[in-house]
């Protein structure tokens, strides 16, 4: 993974020491309230329903085992003993004092992390796969030219007060892990007809109240250009984007009401004016990052499954486990490890210190000091030996995230919901709880396989609920708490928006229209298909019908 | 008012005759020297006259969240080649003189009495990761340069 080097250090330390002064301002009275809500803003400090809470960067999810650990020790401090995975692979802590806060971006600058970015009207945390860089299906490591964003886009001076927030995914797989058509900027790397490997650069994806897929603003865009061509995206989205209404000012709105052509019109025209690219690194700086994403020294002997086949035949929990929760690695006699932040009963993407403290061990030991947040609010350890997952299987399973329910019925993306937002119409994690609960005997939920489940509380989307296979929605009705069922949609390469399917529902009905849809769907389902492939072969009707009759 | 030169802020005088808005001023010619006002709506051809004609080119921040004039600096001093004074006019916070001076701002119009805080506003950062329009190498060149001495 990529280390810091002196800039790196200097630039988040100072980061740290500036909004310490910033904080003592407010705290003297210097400031106001209403002043320094921009500069905390700037700095993933937000006041929430019952306290403040920070949002912690991980940049494109990429974590070691130092940083985890220092993590549990802020959690621990200063929290409630637990902070929270985000969709966009960051960490949340929901109960920090504003006194503390400077002494937490400290702590945080010694590990090389920081609070820069994660909120404010500005480029976001960008993000990616988490299985980069282990994955066999992927054609370069996605992270390098993360990394490339990262540096570029930090403290950016022309890019800091957008028309809105503005957030880039990078992938570099077939199968996208980390949504890039609901970004206001995806990257797709990719190889063209003539061999060479660029980006295919969507834009204007995105959730919220009006939510979009992205559309291809250039089918390919060579490597070295990348910051040239973001550069000429971002201005022309700077100077163009709407600023009167906040809830146009997206650059999906922008991209809509120009149109995907005229878009491109007026970022070519840009890029292709004056300043000859200027942005763009050259190839030495690309290259010294480059060379900080090697792969680790795998070892490369064949491996003796032996042990790990008996495993898996004598113990019928650990082998459910291996089925469900683990990913195929590029190096043989490897494997990805995905750790299940969503066990019955918990709140989606919650981890306790104590479980950071587990991960950051099991990441050093056996991961090559590697771990991953990852979009769908869980997390991974990207480099396992084969013959280590049966000790990793028994850590995490002592500590409660080995629930083998990743991508099931279970593993469910909520947002925090009225629990902790104030924007939030409805709660999001009880609903979170009770389908996973409904899809707790495993036999069922295996059965089902592969099924998004995303929560939002209100419609600012938080929990992706457009693209869930099943998104709910909470809305308030008269002071009471309602679901609305969307169905049929995506985040991955068939993105798509789901489709509104009827009345909303009560909590209880909500939960068991998702039983019921479920039930049909292993009724009517062809071999191989998913509840989404079904839902899509037979149509919005079938579903209407089935959950509301003939109204 | 005050004057960004030679890395530091110093205060100088408000300015004694008022900015033209751009409108205004093309329409009597767009006489040479002038201290021109252009809004944050101005489209590239205004922004290629005023930097090719104006001595003082006056941008605007109606809220401090209205990042536009950032990117017109950038244009004026980056591709128009503009020379002479660019000064960042409105809602010009000690938070924001950083990122003004890195676009190519020289002077903020705000009070001079506040000058101190947008001292220490400049001084928080000792290195930055991209070019922009001031002269401060980017990290990456740092890097190579060093890179070459080792």
């Amino acid at each position: 993974m990529y280390r810091y080097d002196e800039l790196d250090d200097t630039i988040v330390r100072e980061r740290a020491a500036q909004f310490r002064g910033q904080v003592a301002r407010r705290l003297s009275g210097e400031l106001t309230e209403e002043e320094f809500k921009p500069l905390r803003l700037m700095n993933g400090l937000y006041l929430q329903l019952h306290a403040y809470m920070l949002r912690v960067a991980i940049p494109y999810g990429v974590l070691n085992a130092a940083q985890l650990r220092r993590l549990g020790h802020i959690a621990r401090t200063y929290d409630k003993g637990y902070g929270h995975i985000t969709t966009r692979q960051n960490i949340q802590f929901n109960w920090p004092a504003l006194v503390d806060v400077p002494d937490i971006l400290d702590q945080l600058a010694e590990v090389g992390m920081h609070a820069i970015q994660t909120s404010g009207n500005c480029i976001r945390n960008v993000t990616t796969d988490q299985y980069a860089g282990a994955t066999p299906d992927e054609i370069e490591d996605p992270r390098i030219w993360c990394e490339i964003i990262r540096q570029w886009s930090t403290f950016h001076p022309e890019f800091s007060f957008l028309p809105r927030k503005f957030k880039i995914a990078v992938t570099a797989s077939a199968n996208d892990r980390a949504a890039v058509r609901v970004h206001d900027i995806g990257l797709r790397l990719h190889r063209a007809a003539d061999g060479q490997v660029g980006f295919e650069v969507l834009v204007g994806g995105g959730l919220g109240r009006t939510p979009y897929i992205a559309q291809t603003v250039r089918e390919f865009l060579p490597k070295e250009h990348l910051l040239s061509y973001l550069e000429a995206v971002l201005r022309v989205y700077n100077l163009e984007g709407r600023r009167d209404n906040k809830y146009k000012a997206r650059i999906k709105i922008l991209v809509n009401s120009e149109g995907i052509d005229e878009f491109r019109r007026l970022v070519e025209e840009e890029w292709t004016s004056g300043e000859g690219h200027a942005a763009d690194l050259p190839r030495e700086e690309v290259e010294r990052i480059r060379r900080q994403f090697d792969p680790p020294a795998f070892d490369r002997t064949a491996d003796d499954d032996l042990a790990f086949n008996e495993a898996v035949a004598a113990n019928t929990s650990f082998a459910r486990w291996t089925r469900t929760n683990l990913a195929p690695h590029k190096q043989r006699g490897y494997a990805i490890v995905n750790v299940s932040l969503k066990p019955p009963g918990a709140a989606p993407g919650d981890i306790t210190a104590d479980q950071l403290d587990v991960v950051a061990h099991l990441a050093e030991r056996y991961s090559f000091n590697e771990a991953r947040a990852t979009h769908e609010q869980n997390i991974c350890l990207p480099h396992v030996r084969t013959r280590h997952l049966l000790d990793v299987w028994r850590t995490l399973d002592t500590h409660g995230m080995a629930t083998p329910n990743i991508g099931l019925a279970s593993d469910i993306i909520a947002c925090p919901g009225l629990d902790y937002c104030d924007l939030a119409n409805a709660r999001s994690i009880p609903i979170a709880q009770r389908i996973a609960d409904a899809f707790s005997d495993q036999a069922l939920a295996e059965d089902v396989g592969e099924l998004k489940i995303k929560i939002s509380g209100c419609i600012n989307a938080c929990g992706h609920h457009h693209v869930g296979h099943i998104g709910i929605l909470g809305v308030d009705k008269k002071g009471e708490e309602f679901y609305q069922i969307t169905l049929g949609g995506s985040a991955s390469d068939d993105a798509a928006l789901g489709e509104i399917i009827g009345r909303s529902l009560s909590s209880d009905e909500a939960v068991s229209a998702v039983q019921q849809m479920v039930h049909f769907y292993r009724s009517a389902r062809q071999p191989g298909e998913r509840f989404l492939d079904t839902y899509r072969r037979l149509g919005a009707d079938r579903f209407k019908q089935l959950l509301y009759g003939k109204e | 008012m005050i004057h960004y030169e030679q890395n530091q802020f110093r205060l100088s005088e408000r300015a004694t005759s008022d900015a033209t808005p751009l409108d205004v001023w093309r329409s009597s010619g767009a006489p040479l020297g002038a201290i021109v006002l252009v809004a944050n709506t101005a489209n590239n051809e205004d922004l290629a006259l005023a930097a090719s004609r104006a001595s003082v080119i006056v941008l605007e921040f109606p809220t401090f969240v209205d990042g536009r004039a950032y990117s017109q600096a950038r244009l004026l001093r980056q591709r128009y080649g503009f020379k002479g004074d660019l000064r960042a006019s409105g809602n010009v916070l000690r938070d924001q003189a950083l990122f003004m001076v890195r676009c190519g701002f020289s002077s903020l119009d705000v009070d001079g009495a506040a000058k101190d805080g947008y001292d220490r506003a400049l001084s928080e950062f000792t290195f930055y990761y991209q070019s922009a329009a001031d002269n401060a190498p980017p990290a990456w060149r740092l890097r190579a340069d060093r890179a070459r001495a080792a």
